[in-house]
Formats: C-alpha cells, structure tokens, sequence
C-alpha cells in the first residue's frame, strides 16, 4: 500500500442521526487520520455501530457529513464507498450462512477497490481459513467466523476498515490472534476504525482513542496523551450513572 | 418519556409535571356514536317507510359493510392475508341449506350456519397458521378450493347443479325481502360494533402486535397462536354468517357462485381503499365499491381491472386507504381504538 | 391404461409442475416476495406465444427465442416499478400488491382474448408419442416438457452454485441488509431474479398452452399447483420442487385413473396432508423454512 495521505482519511462533521424517531448520534465530530488505528469506545447504546455504519453508507445521516479522502459521502451508496476504499465487518459477523468461507471472501469482492487482496492474499494471512475454504460458513466457531469476516472485508481491498466488537464473545486468545493480523494490515499502510468494548485492549493495540457517551463525542484523543481514569469517567458520564452492560474492563 | 402508574384514563402528568387527560373519546367520537346509533334505527326502521326499491341495494351494501370489517379483523389488526374467506362464505351458504333443510326456520339458520362455519375453521386453521405472510395466503386459497371441489363432489348438496333455499316459499315477497334486509343490518351492526368492541380491549393491543411483528409480540409476552385463531374463527364465522344471508337472497346455493373468488377480492379492495386498521375504514370502502359497482357495472371486466389497479396503487401509495389518511390528516376518529391525550387546558 | 404408465404419466407430468414452480420458489427464496400473480404471469406468456405464432404462422416453440427475454424484461420491470417498491411497504404489502396484480391480469386478458379456451399450435411434437414395451405410451410433448423443466433446474442450480451472480443471489438471499454492506448492489439482483421468475413461468405457459387448453382465469390453479409442489418438496430446494412436482402429478394421474372428479381433490389433500405431517417439505431443513419466514 502507499504512504497515507497527510490530511485526515476520515473526517465526520456535525453528524446527527435518527432512527425513525429515535435520535442515535447528535452532532458527532471526529477525524481519523491515515495510516493510525482509532479505537472507538463507549457503553452499550452510546452510537459507535450507528457511526460505523453510516461511515459505511448503511444509514443516512439527518445532518452532518461524511468526508473520505476530502470528498463528502452524502448519498453516496455503500457499494461505491467500498470502491471507494471504505469496508466494514459488521457487529456480530453477518457471515452468509449457506455459503462456503471461501464463497463468503469472493462476495466481499464484488465491489473491491482495487485487485491487492487476491484469494491467495488473503489466505497468507488467515492460513486457518485456507484448510476451511470449502465449510459451510455457518459450522464454523466463532473466531473462525470472526477471521472470515475480516478477510471477507479485505477482499474489497481496502484503505480504511471499520471493525465493530471483532472481540466480542471469543477467547482472549482467539482475540489476540485477530489483532496480531491487524498490527500486520497497519503495517502495510491500512487505516483502521475499530470499536473495542475491552478498554484494555483498545488503549493497547490503538494509536487514538474517541469515547462516545448517548450519541455524543466524551472524549477523543492520542492514547499516549490520556490516562485511563478519563477514559472510564467519559465512558460513564461526568457524575456517573451506572449503565447497563459493557462496563470497561 | 415519563409514565405514571396510574390507571388507563383518568389525570396524568405531562413531563412539564403539568396534570393531562387520557381518555378514549373525544367529542367527535361520542358525537359521532350517537349519530350511528340513530342511523342504524333510521336503517332499521326503513322497510315500514321506504320499501322494496330501497332495500335492495342497501342489503348489498350492508353485506359489503359486514364482509368488510370481518376482512379488517383478519387481515387489518391481525396481519392474517387471507384470500380464502370464500370458502366460509360458501360453506355458510351450504349449512344454511343443510340446517333449513332439516326443518329449521331459514332465517333462524343464519345463527347455526355461521357457527358450523366457525367450528369447522378450528381444524383447518390448526394446519393454516403453521405459515404466515404468502404462504399463508397461498393456502386459505388451497382451502377454498378444496371446499368448492367437496361440494360439487356431494350429491346430498346438489353436487354441481347446486340446491334450493327450502322453508321460503311460505313467505310473502315483501315480508321475505324485509326479513334478509334486516337479518343482513344485524350482521353488518354486529361485525362493526364486534369488531370495535374488540379491538378496544386488550386483544385489539395485541392483534396489531401480532400483526406488525409476531416476534416481538411473542417475546413482549402476547400469545401470539392464541389471538391468530381467534381472529381467524371469529372472521370465519362472520364469513359464514355473510354466506347464509346470500343464500337466502339468492334463493339457491351452487359451487361457483357460492364460492367465487370474487368475495375475497372485494374484500381486498374494501379494507385497501377504505383503511387497513381502522374501524371506520372498511365502511368507507363498502361505500366506494358499491359505489363503483353501481357505475361501472356495464363495463365487465374493465370494473375488476379497475379495482384491481387501484387496490395496488392503495398498498404502495395510501397504505391507510382513505380513512386513514385522513385520521393522519385531519386528525378524525369517529369510533376511536386508541387514547387521546388532552393538554391541560389554560 | 395400465398403473405403470400411469405412473410415468405422472412423474412427466411433476415436470411440468416443477418448470412453473421453480420461478415461484426462486422469488421467494430470494427475495421474500410470494408472487401471487405468478400463474398469471405463466397463463400470460401462453397468450403471448399464441399472438407470436399465428401473426408469424409457426408452431409457438419458434417463438420462443423472443418470447422469453420479452418475459425476462417483464419481471425485471415489475420488479423495479412494483415488487420493489412494495417490498419496502412492510410485510403485507408484497401480498396484497401480487395479489391486486393478479386481478388485473386476469381481467385484462379477458378483455383482450374473451373467456374461451385457446390451444397453443405445438407443430409436430404435440402430436407424437413412442412407446416402450407394449404397455407404455409416452407423448413427446410431455417428455420434452420434463427434460426442459430438468434443464432449467440444472442450469439454474448451476448459476446460482458456480457464478459470481449466483454467489452475489445466495448471499442476498441469506442476508440482504449485510449483503448491501458488503457491496453487493440487490436491486439489480432482485431484479434479475424476477426477470428469471417470469422467463420460467411463461416457459411453463407455453408447455401447459400446448398440452391442454389455457384461459384468463387459469392463472390462479396454476398457482396453487406451483405453491403446492414447492411446499411439498421443500422450501429453498429447487430439485425439491421437481420432487414435489412428481408428487403432485403421480397423485393427480393415479387417482384421475380411478376417478376423474377426484383428481384434483386429491392432490390437495396431499398438499394439507404434507403441512399436516411435515411442514418443512421432504428435502428442505426446517432451518431454511423458518429463515424464509415462511412458517409463522
């Protein structure tokens, strides 16, 4: 991959988002720059799926924008973000059940931006896969699905992956695998978004750190500039409410 | 949104903390009761004042008004598409005769007619509401037709040729024809006023529960096979009920007619250009099919392309049909199912 | 007619069956739609066809070559004026609109043709039959009518396993909302499918136009037929439609052979007898019938 470009990657300005009535993001400002991994953090419920999968084009923001590489994203489809170089690996996996691993890869490559992440590419880095390209996606176990969800991501080829709770329900282990892969894919120049409901975790693998609080951005900053204490008191609210689920480990 | 624990209606708080009225009429509604009230004795009273001519066609109008709201109740609150309510109209038809034939009084058949139709969808929809969406409708149409093939199959019915009404012949014309009109407004008051009275009670909350998400419904704890059943037995009754009145204006009950599939597209194109899920809704459809019946009869089939095409350009464009557009409009609810919420005056 | 060649009349006939079917079953595995003007659609191509073959004075098999993209391009316009649009209305919207659609054809067709049965010019091959031993006689027509709904399973199951449309349709069909995530565009799939539901339905119709007689109103029968086999046989399996097919039309020739009036009454109740007993069908998983929504 070539060197990222000096300006942002990513920029989100001023985006607010509904669900029907219900308001998920208010006037959420962020940036990502090329080349860092940011990780995006926050309790159950603060907005970081809903901000994943608008940057994805999945939800169209009320107001606001999505800039990539300095060219607004508004009412551009998910299709062409991901030519554009923009993929996701949805919470929860999504794998295509009746499909094989190897069936599930190619599919991610029906919008690619580019021809870098061939099969054999993508095999070199997740070689468990290899010996299971012809299974049925849906008899894996769940880090093997989490792997072929992330190689069905890089199949698009891209320049910026978003990655929402990659580490949820795995073995710390398994989980430890997944993010070796993705210091390698930083290494060859990716910029990754990733939502990462273990603090720990994400304090240690992530360049810069955005902590969401009910749709708004708490917090946001380089890791080396924040200690952990004011990450948990954005996570939490100033004068803390106890919130349901995902406390920080 | 802050609630309260007090009871359904009475004072509550706005979150200004300021005291507000729920309640389940407005004027409107109360007003609008009484005048249907008085409606239906005008209506009922109409044979000693208007006679034979004027008779006529409301009695087509009330079985549209009957078939209607039945349809609403399946099909409106409980998101139950079935395509094969003729089925029960035929079968109303043919337990009329059945009944009659036995001796009974015609007109007091109408009552065992519908319920034989009504026990007689028990086992059936044992097996129907297995599937639901498509294959649902698929299926009541698979019924109809096994239904249809059972009659003419049956020499004790007539088989093909089809029976006569017996027990009539006794009646004078007159007398006769104001018996069938208000034997017809009495299913028609009881299939609206049924309908209301039910979908206000907590089965009308958890029959459109059922019908927007039968999961969510489930999982928020509403017996979801429990109200499906219901509303199917209830509408296959009142199918039959329907049935037995046309049996008796017809005079003779035969396959084709009995069962036409023609019922179910009326009842399609009332409930979709009157209001999915209103109360009022389905009248106003009965309103403006009998109304394009009237005028469009000389032209054949260009009358059933006709409510076709606009029963589809209902769906994708005035989804709440006419009514209820303009309840979201308007704001008007003249038999109301849901609660009002007054700010406080001053 | 001995029970054997009764039989093989059946099993010929399930193909016939299946050919109608698979269009139904593929909409709906896809795309969730149960296209309830779909027997229309087939009894539409028949008039088509016969408007090709008697304005160009050939046997309707000739005008298949154009008959059947006019078809595809028909579903692929439905879908994008109606199915699609009704899609996003909610689940009851897709019924009612296929259902008033239905309507429509139906009395469309009788206006434009009248009600009177129509007969589709089969050329030669309507006419012949071989025989094997001394007790079975087989039409051409009817086999070829097996072979063709053969044909168009295979190739179907073909596209669908080893293309990377037919990648880009299954992944759809399991997922549309991650499938438009990952960059597959479904309204062009969508519309395929439907192009290729048509295309195979108004195949279907020229078959059944040639074998027996076809009128405005037949729409509806044809469509109970096609539900009823795909049920039987399984949702999401398209060789499970042929299996129910043949089901489907062993039972209906068998029991015509004992009593004519019965035939059809028969095959229904095999259709209730299935839901009863085994709602799934016989091939597909119970899984597959319940991720297609299909089972309440």
């Amino acid at each position: 991959m070539t060197a990222p470009p000096p300006d942002p990657l990513l920029e989100v300005t001023g985006l607010d988002v509904f669900y029907g009535d219900f308001q998920a993001l208010f006037g959420v400002w962020m940036s990502v720059a090329g080349g860092r991994a940011t990780a995006l953090v926050g309790a159950n419920g603060a907005g970081k799926t809903t901000l994943l999968r608008t940057i994805a084009g999945a939800q169209p923001p009320a107001a606001g924008s999505v800039r990539y590489r300095g060219r607004d994203l508004t009412g551009v489809p998910p299709h062409r973000r991901i030519s554009a170089g923009i993929a996701l690996v949805p919470e929860g996996r999504r794998l295509f059940g009746s499909l094989t691993v190897e069936e599930n890869i190619q599919v991610g490559a029906a919008a690619a931006a580019s021809a870098d992440w061939p099969l054999m590419r993508i095999y070199d880095v997740f070689p468990m896969l290899a010996r299971r390209r012809g299974q049925r996606a849906s008899t894996l176990s769940g880090g093997e699905q989490q792997a072929v969800a992330i190689a069905r991501a890089l199949a698009a080829a891209p320049t910026l992956l978003l990655l929402d709770e990659i580490s949820l329900g795995l073995a710390p282990r398994v989980v430890g695998e997944l993010y070796q892969t993705l210091t390698a894919l930083r290494a060859e120049g990716a910029t990754l978004l990733i939502v990462e409901q273990d603090l720990r975790r994400a304090m240690a693998e992530c360049d810069d750190l955005v902590c969401l609080l009910e749709g708004r951005v708490a917090l946001a900053s380089p890791v080396p500039a924040v200690r952990r204490e004011q990450v948990v008191a954005a996570y939490f609210g100033e004068g803390a409410r106890p919130r349901s689920g995902g406390a920080p480990t | 949104m802050k609630h309260t624990a007090a009871p359904v209606t009475g004072t509550g708080e706005s979150d200004a903390g300021q005291p507000v009225t729920v309640s389940r009429w407005s004027r409107t509604a109360s007003g609008s009761t009484g005048v249907a009230l008085v409606a239906v004795l005008v209506l009922a009273a109409l044979p000693y004042f208007a006679g034979g001519p004027a008779e006529q066609p409301l009695i087509t109008l009330l079985t549209f008004v009957a078939m209607a709201s039945q349809w609403n109740l399946l099909a409106g609150f409980s998101g139950l598409t079935s395509f094969g309510q003729n089925a029960y109209l035929g079968l109303g038809a043919y337990a009329l005769y059945l009944v009659a034939a036995h001796g009974v009084n015609p007109f007091a058949a109408i009552i065992p007619a519908a319920l034989i139709a009504a026990v007689i969808s028990l086992p059936v929809s044992a097996l129907l509401l297995r599937l639901s969406g498509g294959y649902f409708a698929v299926a009541t149409l698979v019924i109809a037709a096994v239904f249809q093939i059972a009659a003419t199959l049956s020499p004790s019915v007539g088989g093909t040729t089809g029976v006569t009404v017996p027990g009539l012949a006794g009646y004078d014309p007159v007398l006769r024809e104001a018996l069938i009109y208000w034997a017809t407004l009495a299913v028609a008051v009881i299939s609206v006023a049924g309908v209301f009275w039910l979908v206000r009670r907590t089965f009308g909350l958890d029959a459109r529960a059922v019908g927007s998400d039968p999961v969510a419904a489930a999982s928020a704890g509403v017996r979801v096979g429990r109200i499906r059943r219901l509303a199917y037995l209830l509408a296959a009754g009142g199918a039959g009920a329907v049935g037995a009145l046309i049996a008796l204006q017809t005079l003779y009950v035969e396959p084709t007619t009995v069962f036409s599939i023609q019922y179910s597209v009326d009842m399609l194109f009332m409930v979709l250009i009157g209001g999915m899920g209103t109360i009022e809704g389905p009248v106003l459809g009965a309103l403006v099919l009998f109304g394009l019946q009237e005028t469009l009869s000389s032209y054949g089939a260009w009358y059933l392309v006709i409510v076709g095409g606009l029963a589809v350009a209902a769906t994708l464009i005035a989804s709440r049909g006419l009514w209820g557009f303009a309840a979201d409009r308007f704001g008007w609810s003249l038999l109301p199912v849901g609660y009002r919420v007054r700010p406080p005056s001053g | 007619m001995s029970w054997v060649n009764s039989v093989i009349q059946g099993l010929l006939l399930g193909g016939q069956y299946a050919l109608i079917a698979c269009g139904l079953s593929l909409a709906f595995g896809v795309m969730r739609i149960v296209n309830l003007a779909h027997g229309d659609l087939a009894v539409c191509g028949a008039y088509l066809g016969l408007v090709l073959s008697s304005a160009l004075g050939v046997p309707v098999w000739v005008t298949l070559p154009l008959l059947l993209p006019a078809a595809f391009a028909a579903g692929v316009a439905l879908q994008v004026a109606l199915f699609g649009r009704a899609l996003r209305g909610g689940v009851l919207a897709p019924v009612l609109v296929t259902f008033g659609l239905s309507v429509m054809i139906e009395n469309l067709l009788q206006v434009a043709a009248t009600s009177d049965p129509r007969g589709l010019a089969g050329g030669g091959l309507a006419l012949a039959s071989f025989r094997i031993g001394s007790q079975i006689t087989v039409s051409w027509l009817f086999m070829t009518a097996f072979l063709t709904a053969c044909a168009v399973l295979s190739g179907l199951q073909l596209l669908l396993s080893r293309t990377s449309w037919g990648r880009k349709v299954r992944a759809t069909a399991d997922d549309p909302d991650t499938a438009r995530l990952v960059g597959i565009r479904v309204r062009p799939v969508f519309a395929t499918v439907m192009g290729i539901a048509v295309a195979t339905a108004t195949l279907a119709g020229v078959f059944i136009g040639t074998i027996g007689t076809f009128d405005p109103y037949q729409g509806t029968n044809s469509l109970i037929f096609a539900f009823e086999a795909v049920v039987i046989g399984g949702i999401g399996s398209l060789w499970g439609t042929l299996a129910g097919g043949m089901a489907l039309g062993v039972t209906q020739v068998v029991v015509g052979q004992v009593n004519q009036a019965y035939a059809v009454l028969a095959v229904h109740l095999l259709f209730l007898a299935v839901l009863a007993v085994r709602p799934n069908g016989l091939f597909a998983g119970h899984q597959a019938a319940r991720e297609a929504g299909a089972l309440g």
